[in-house]
């Protein structure tokens, strides 16, 4: 069956931050560029980040981007990419200021130059004191500086397609990627979008847990497309448990809490970060932090009658200071765990948060896979940035305020690379003849199927088996067996079944295509996780408890045909600086 | 727990209806939108929009018990049964729980929502400066999530749609014009001043009462009317 | 036909702020009145006619009147804007309101200048 056609020079697919900061630098070029959403513009997930962004703006006291290197590099646990690290603490400044003259809402400073706070894992002079570095608009940042680059881009006049779903990426038998087929969820129609350059910025699957702080959203459209395309996914065993999110309700509550100078306590009242990170305490990376707060729990230090949670304590901040930098908070503090923090501290628990693995690129946002020898061959015409991309800055643990830095600095570079590609490679090639016939065999196969599996049953099994073997702590056995489950639960995802046929904004069919996605993500991060002998930022194995840089300081990548692996270096070589080399990591 | 939610599927019904659901709860539902999940788990043909779950993206705005609000951060123990389910008011529906907002966002889009300066910064690697009190003018304006609960429930943009900006846009206008950074404020209130666009607004505050953000609508536009009669005398 | 939205008369602004004033006028006459009758206590026909056939009070009255049919005209307006859509039949009915609101205050005029 041939689909209808649209050509654009680009097409993006996602209208996050990472997104819009790309079609910006496009729209800005007087580029025919598509934007696809499968929400609002301003309804991406970008809109719940909290805490802030970090640069080295140096506006509260002396930092460099050479700090925020070694601080990200050391919060990586060494697993980021030196030369992409660089590159990004090196733009962050400026990316920083230029989202100020868009319009952006910071907190601003007596001086009235934009406020930052401490925020966890951040320091003065490698690693000997906290340091302000995350520029913030109150607790709602993420929220600000969505609808910023939204409205920079209603100014650029940019096209968005609000409510298009991309299912597949169209390679060409040379591997060329050519565009991608989507369906408009309003009247079900599938189009093929057929661009000279795609980028993706399709933003995480946080979804793939049963806790997580994620939007529903949040199901690694990109990731599912690119591992259906043959591209592997790079470092899938990194996951973030974010410390707090909002225990039983997974919302939540930022980083910031702690920067502003909260703290957590055990049923004991005692402030135990105190023992894991005497220089940073409760400031530690967030890998400590969760993993410090799940020993509390599993020793028995747990609040609350399960003993299940810990205790976000903020009171003593005072009103003035909670209503000023941290309002969200308290909202969300009422609404979502009936406690006000004015007066009562908040029950939390580590909740997913960020993934840190993804579509592996270079740091200009082109991806890159192994090919002909180079293990950093670039796929041609096909780019990605933000949370779906791993470029990698973030290794096996990304700092605060990071992701947000990430998808401004990243969003622009492959917003330039594109255009550059677009200059030298100028007309449109052509589609192969069985364009889209993929896409539509699976609309085909989920509108055709009878006595299959329900959608949401397959969906919460996929996401209890990744909660119990695949969490904060990971247990050898757990892993092993949780691969044989995961496999068995993609089996029964390739029969799901919908009721609803309707052509008309039939989001049953829309949940079954996402989960889709989930699975592949899901399957690569059980696969992953169970190969990596060692313990490294966010991934902890009870049996390899110590780093191993010797066999382990290098990237897995994950193939879905067959669930295969393969691993890269990581590039230790900075752009410009010296070489962080390995060390042991203490906060 | 009992609900009657609007049903409309342009493909197979002649005319809307109302559907019951009994559905079983769990401890852990706790909002309106954990409800509607557990029933969209049983009958997948409902369908409506959501997103972060947590009242800071705007998806879930839909008309409870007669009041606009959003799903997420609804608490079931707060409704009466049956809860009575209906699409945002106003608005063309597309089917079930989903409206039509081409118009709310037009309607955003015609107040030029972006900042409008044209002097260069003072330098590319140095912000704009603006004092925290300066800064502190934007506080209840910025932080509108755009779920058009005000909108939908303001009979000036029941009648008009097309032509009056409606709370929400004439908020965002207002965001704009307190912000010290923007040097458009006239051309800003020459566009708004016209029967339709601003003065349709007759202050009966149904925004203020229903702005899931606690946001004030019509405060903001009140602080329009003054700078005008502050540029006519 | 293509359907257009035109927007843009420019002279909301005014309307509003003659809308306030008259209302503060309303206001104050209401005020006036209520002392009159709270302190002075005209109680028969012959008081009441001589307090409304002094100039001050003619005046008074008229500027009262005139707010009040200024006022109604653009409550009036704003609620055939809302709700007659037709263009036409929209004019149509203004001017049946103008010229009725005209005509009201020029009887006005009479009544309050015929007393003696």
């Amino acid at each position: 069956m041939a689909l209808p056609v649209r050509k654009f020079d680009a097409v993006i697919v996602g209208a996050g931050g990472a997104g819009m900061r790309a079609s910006l630098q496009l729209a800005e070029a007087g580029l025919k560029v598509a934007v696809l959403s499968k929400v609002f513009p301003t309804r991406s997930h970008t809109v719940a980040a909290q805490g802030g962004i970090g640069a080295s703006l140096g506006n509260m006291g002396e930092d460099s981007w050479l700090w925020h290197m070694y601080d990200t590099i050391k919060g990586s646990d060494y697993l980021g990419d030196q030369d992409a690290i660089e590159f990004m603490c090196r733009m962050a400044p400026q990316a920083v200021i230029e989202l100020e003259h868009f319009g952006m809402p910071f907190d601003r400073n007596d001086d009235g130059t934009v406020y930052q706070r401490p925020f966890g894992g951040h320091s003065q002079n490698f690693g000997e004191r906290p340091v302000q570095r995350s520029c913030c608009a109150a607790d709602r940042t993420g929220h600000a500086m969505l609808h910023t680059l939204y409205q920079r881009n209603v100014r650029a006049n940019t096209l968005f397609f609000v409510e298009w779903m991309a299912l597949d990426i169209i390679r060409d038998p040379s591997g060329q990627v050519l565009g991608v087929t989507a369906m408009e969820m309003e009247t079900g129609e599938i189009w093929i979008f057929h661009a000279r350059a795609t980028l993706f910025a399709t933003g995480g699957a946080g979804r793939i847990f049963s806790a997580s702080t994620n939007a529903f959203i949040n199901t690694g459209d990109g990731l599912g497309m690119a591992a259906r395309a043959g591209i592997p996914l790079e470092d899938m065993e990194f996951w973030q448990f974010h410390p707090t999110g909002v225990a039983g309700a997974g919302v939540l509550i930022t980083e910031g809490v702690r920067g502003e100078g909260g703290y957590l306590l055990n049923k004991d009242g005692e402030r135990f970060m105190e023992r894991y990170a005497p220089t940073m305490k409760d400031l530690a990376s967030r890998d400590v932090v969760s993993r410090a707060m799940a020993t509390e729990i599993k020793e028995g230090r747990g609040a609350g009658k399960e003993a299940d949670y810990i205790l976000l304590k903020l009171d003593h901040l005072g009103l003035d200071v909670i209503e000023k930098r941290l309002p969200g908070i308290r909202e969300i503090a009422k609404k979502f765990a009936n406690v006000d923090p004015v007066k009562d501290p908040i029950p939390v628990v580590p909740t997913c948060h960020y993934q840190m693995g993804g579509i592996p690129t270079n740091y200009h946002g082109e991806v890159v896979v192994p090919a002909g020898g180079n293990p950093n061959s670039v796929v041609p015409g096909f780019y990605a940035a933000g949370e779906c991309a791993c470029a990698s800055v973030h290794g096996a643990n990304r700092l605060g305020t990071n992701s947000l830095t990430d998808l401004l600095v990243f969003g622009r570079a492959s917003g330039d690379s594109v255009i550059r590609f677009l200059q030298e490679n100028p007309g449109h090639k052509d589609l192969p003849k069985d364009a889209g016939d993929y896409s539509v065999q699976r609309v085909a196969r989920l509108d055709g199927q009878t006595g299959g599996e329900s959608v949401f049953e397959v969906g919460a099994e996929m996401r209890r088996t990744m909660q119990a073997h695949c969490g904060v702590f990971r247990f050898p056995d757990m892993l092993q067996s949780g691969v044989a489950k995961i496999k068995a639960v993609a089996e029964r995802a390739k029969r799901t079944e919908i009721k609803d046929k309707s052509k008309t904004f039939n989001t049953a069919r829309v949940e079954a295509l996402e989960l889709d996605n989930l699975i592949e993500v899901a399957v690569a991060t059980l696969v992953s996780a169970d190969a990596r002998q060692e313990s490294r930022g966010a991934h902890d194995r009870a049996d390899f408890a110590k780093r191993d840089d010797v066999n382990w300081l290098k990237h897995t990548l994950w193939y879905r045909e067959g669930s295969r692996l393969e691993y890269k270096p990581v590039n230790l070589k900075p752009l410009t600086a010296q070489t962080f080399e390995p060390k042991v990591r203490s906060y | 727990m009992k609900f009657r939610i609007y049903r409309y599927d342009p493909d197979k019904d002649a005319q809307p209806y109302m559907r019951d659901y009994d559905i079983a709860l769990e401890p852990t539902d706790r909002m309106l939108l954990d409800a509607l999940v557990r029933i969209k788990a049983e009958d997948d043909s409902l369908s409506l929009r959501r997103s972060c779950r947590e009242g800071v993206c705007g998806s879930d705005a839909m008309n409870i018990n007669g009041r606009n609000g959003l799903a997420c951060i609804t608490r079931l123990a707060d409704l009466k049964e049956p809860v009575e389910l209906r699409p945002l008011p106003g608005l063309p529906v597309i089917r079930d729980l989903i409206v039509d907002m081409s118009q709310f966002f037009k309607q955003y889009h015609s107040i030029k929502p972006y900042l409008r300066n044209d002097a260069a910064p003072p330098s590319p690697d140095k912000e704009r400066l603006q004092s925290p009190a300066e800064r502190e003018e934007l506080d209840g304006l910025y932080e509108c999530i755009l779920c058009a609960c005000c909108s939908t429930s303001c009979p000036s943009f029941w009648w008009n749609p097309d032509k009056f900006v409606g709370p929400a846009g004439l908020l965002a206008a207002y965001r704009f014009i307190a912000d010290t950074r923007d040097q458009a404020t006239s051309e800003r209130l020459d566009d708004l001043e016209d029967p339709y666009r601003l003065f349709r607004c007759h202050s009966i505050m149904n925004c203020v009462d229903v702005c899931p953000k606690g946001l004030n609508p019509t405060r903001a536009i009140g602080k329009i009317k003054d700078l005008m009669v502050r540029r006519m005398t | 036909m293509v359907k257009r939205i035109v927007v843009g008369a420019h002279y909301g602004l005014r309307d509003w702020l003659v809308q306030r004033i008259t209302a503060v006028v309303m206001a104050a006459f209401a005020l006036l009145m209520l002392f009159i009758v709270l302190f002075h206590r005209p109680e028969h026909y012959g008081a009441w006619k001589a307090l409304m056939s002094q100039q001050w009070m003619r005046l008074a009255s008229l500027l009262f009147l005139l707010a009040l049919f200024w006022h109604a005209w653009i409550g009036v307006r704003d609620v055939f804007m809302d709700y007659i859509k037709p263009a036409g039949l929209r004019l149509l009915l203004l001017v049946g309101v103008v010229l009725l609101l005209v005509a009201y205050a020029l009887w006005s005029v009479q009544i309050l200048w015929s007393l003696y």
